[in-house]
């Protein structure tokens, strides 16, 4: 039996890696999108566009426009003269914060009253209009801070020392590239399996392995395990590619990584093999293939975070075999957790993958007989 | 064109309709995708974190930590979850409980009455780093505000040097379905426009019936057109259904012209069928084109578009990619069209691009279908 299955296997991966266009897709594709994805999904502000409306001309206001000016998130772009263009400029996307410096701005600094600014962004982009925020407060407070501490004023009863674990430059990269492992294995893997039977169906040649003494078992067995060994592959040079490439630290051990890594294959597999069992043409394959992957990437927390969700879509996302891989991917690579630590998430996976399994053993047999 | 072309046209038009009619697939792509599709993104994808799960520790419990530990009870961005040592708080930090400590050290109040600037220690879990960064903006407002609070019992205007009033221009609730759900239709019509066509004509290829088109009478610009003509309208439909979703089911504000939304859909449904025709001039068959289809159009979309992320952060050889993603310029008159209303600095430029991208796809189709022939 064994000897069958491999020998399938064999034909399988020739069929896929003979072609120069699908062996392409398969290797060019992913190491693209790993490279420009790595670089451009990133949370991260740097050189915001900014304009000041400085009302009062002062010392102490140009050191503020300095604090701004000076820090790596900003970029000063314009001086203006007066509140008319404000709203011009954050339009047209010219500005994405407005800072505006109140004519009381010195005289209220002097005599140790709050002294008024206003800051105006853009909230199109509402996170990035929550983070531009985030980063204006952080430099006006240590303006204020260190205003109060030079000239005299009341030191406010406590401040904020404030850390973060395992991500200390809170770079988002960290956060992205792991993720990808995670990504780029699912479309790969799901592509791969889901198209092995329907183009045996258009082709014709799904008949002719019926009638061969192979059992519906084998043959899927000789369908699943090279979108296994590719899946497993893509993912083993995009893990390598975070560290070596994006020095993204792993942490973690890699038995903690492949355990969870091999159940997220075998269940997208199982996914896959049911795909592949359902429908009849290469084209209705995309489609299912699409149709789950589509939503299991949105619901995975890749870019958003699951607990943000509405209650009942939290509750969908139990299904997806992604948001464990998820979590195991990002807490072997950042938080360098164990095995033990892990059992959490990979026993879903392990069930989600053999009701897979089955349920696609279950649907071939029918269609096969 | 001829009278005898036109009706050449008009047959092959009804042949395309009779076609689609008949495999309900393509109808399933235009219409039942994008509803699907709206529904989970709409529902799924956001980045306003609410309830955040945080321990505030309080070594030594008193009135003016308790004053402090208020703001987060009060505040809609926590739940906050009462430790009294940090070891405790830090276990529930690396098991995923809560993701965020604020740290009250048992001197707290002491030193924030005798000589003030008291340490509060603030530690997020930094692996989303965005959920972090969001986090650490929500304590400090709440830092921020009892700082005034505290002030103000005490007799004083504040103890801070500056009084900040921030202001969000557009969408003042900051709520991110807002801009997300008009980015979301510019991702999902990109996929269903490409992928339409693709799937369509890699199927006339592998099935041989291309080549039966070709030795009719019938030129290849006519056969594009009548392939182009019946998946426009469908991309229209789609497209027109996925804006009234977004405006009666998720409630988000379409402060523009319609016919703005229009025009601008229009142009952009042009270049993403006219990507999908250019990717199946290329591919022969239905595997290779829904592959690239998938990893040209719809990834690109979704990370390239500055649809979540801000392009203006990207290292400069990634944002000159942008400039070839269609997705990215149908993204900023979206947003600008149903939050901020007809910003003729931001539609026109963008509106230019899109139509200078659908004639390139379009006329490179054209090409590399006519070579193809020989």
């Amino acid at each position: 039996m064994w000897r069958q299955v491999l020998a399938l296997v064999i034909k399988e991966m020739l069929a896929v890696l003979r072609d120069a266009k699908s062996r392409a897709v398969l290797i060019g594709p992913p190491l693209i999108q790993l490279l420009v994805f790595g670089y451009a999904a990133t949370f991260d502000l740097n050189h915001v566009p900014m304009a000041v409306y400085n009302r009062d001309p002062s010392q102490a206001s140009r050191e503020l426009v300095a604090h701004f000016a000076g820090s790596p998130t900003f970029r000063v772009v314009a001086m203006l003269r007066s509140g008319r263009r404000i709203d011009e400029l954050i339009d047209s996307r010219q500005a994405q914060l407005v800072l505006v410096i109140d004519r009381r701005f010195t005289r209220d600094l002097l005599t140790h009253r709050p002294a008024p600014v206003q800051t105006i962004v853009d909230g199109r982009n509402s996170n990035t209009a929550l983070l531009i925020e985030g980063y204006a407060n952080t430099i006006l407070t240590d303006f204020a801070l260190r205003w109060g501490e030079t000239h005299g004023g009341r030191p406010p009863p406590a401040v904020l020392q404030t850390r973060a674990l395992y991500n200390p430059t809170l770079s988002s990269h960290w956060f992205i590239v792991p993720g990808i492992v995670a990504l780029l294995t699912q479309v790969v893997t799901l592509l791969v399996v889901s198209l092995s039977v329907a183009r045996e169906r258009e082709t014709g040649t799904f008949d002719q392995l019926l009638v061969t003494p192979m059992r519906p078992v084998d043959i899927l067995l000789g369908k699943g395990l090279p979108g296994l060994l590719v899946g497993l592959l893509e993912a083993t040079v995009i893990i390598a590619a975070a560290v070596w490439w994006f020095d993204v630290p792993l942490r973690g051990g890699l038995l903690a990584l492949y355990l969870g890594l091999i159940l997220f294959v075998v269940a997208v597999t199982g996914i896959g093999l049911m795909i592949s069992s359902l429908v009849s043409t290469q084209q209705q394959a995309l489609l299912g293939a699409f149709l789950f992957m589509v939503p299991s990437i949105i619901l995975s927390g890749f870019a958003t975070p699951i607990a943000n969700m509405p209650p009942w879509v939290q509750d969908l996302t139990l299904v997806n075999p992604m948001r464990y891989f998820l979590v195991i991917v990002r807490s072997v690579f950042l938080e360098g957790a164990g095995v033990a630590a892990l059992a959490s998430q990979d026993w879903p996976m392990a069930v989600i993958g053999a009701v897979n399994l089955v349920a696609a053993t279950w649907l071939f047999r029918r269609r096969a007989i | 064109m001829n009278p005898v072309a036109l009706r050449r046209l008009r047959g092959l038009l009804r042949k395309e309709f009779l076609q689609i009619w008949r495999d309900p697939s393509a109808l399933a792509i235009a219409f039942l995708l994008p509803a699907i599709l709206l529904l989970i993104f709409g529902y799924g994808v956001s980045l306003d974190a609410r309830n955040v799960p945080l321990a505030v520790v309080t070594q030594r419990p008193g009135a003016l930590a308790a004053s402090f530990a208020a703001g987060f009870r009060h505040s809609p961005y926590f739940k906050p979850r009462p430790f009294l040592t940090i070891q405790e708080a830090e276990r529930a930090l690396r098991a995923h409980e809560v993701q965020g400590i604020v740290w009250l050290r048992s001197d707290f109040a002491r030193r924030a009455l005798a000589g003030g600037e008291a340490p509060i220690g603030v530690i997020v879990n930094g692996v989303d780093a965005n959920d972090a960064r969001l986090v650490e903006g929500y304590v400090q407002q709440v830092w921020a505000t009892w700082l005034s609070a505290q002030a103000r019992s005490q007799g004083h205007d504040a103890s801070m040097a500056l009084a900040v009033e921030p202001r969000v221009r557009f969408n003042p609730a900051v709520s991110s379905r807002d801009y997300l759900v008009p980015g979301l239709i510019a991702v999902i019509m990109t996929l269903t426009g490409a992928l339409l066509t693709a799937l369509v004509i890699a199927r006339e290829w592998e099935r041989g019936t291309m080549e039966a088109l070709m030795v009719t009478r019938v030129q290849m610009r006519e056969i594009l057109l009548a392939k182009l003509l019946p998946y426009f309208l469908l991309g229209m439909g789609g497209m027109a259904a996925s804006v009234v979703m977004a405006v009666l089911l998720f409630g988000v504000p379409l402060v523009g012209a319609w016919w703005v939304l229009a025009g601008a859909s229009a142009l952009f449904m042009l270049s993403a069928l006219g990507m999908g025709l250019l990717i199946s001039g290329f591919a022969r068959s239905q595997f290779v084109a829904g592959q690239i289809a998938l990893i040209v159009t719809f990834l690109p979309a979704f990370l390239l578009s500055g649809f979540v992320f801000d392009i203006g952060s990207m290292p400069p050889a990634v944002q000159w990619v942008t400039h070839v993603v269609a997705a990215r310029y149908f993204v900023a008159i979206l947003q600008s069209v149903f939050l901020a209303g007809n910003v003729w600095s931001v539609i026109v430029p963008n509106a230019l691009a899109l139509a200078a991208m659908a004639a390139v796809f379009l006329g490179l189709a054209r090409a590399v279908f006519r070579r193809r022939l020989d």
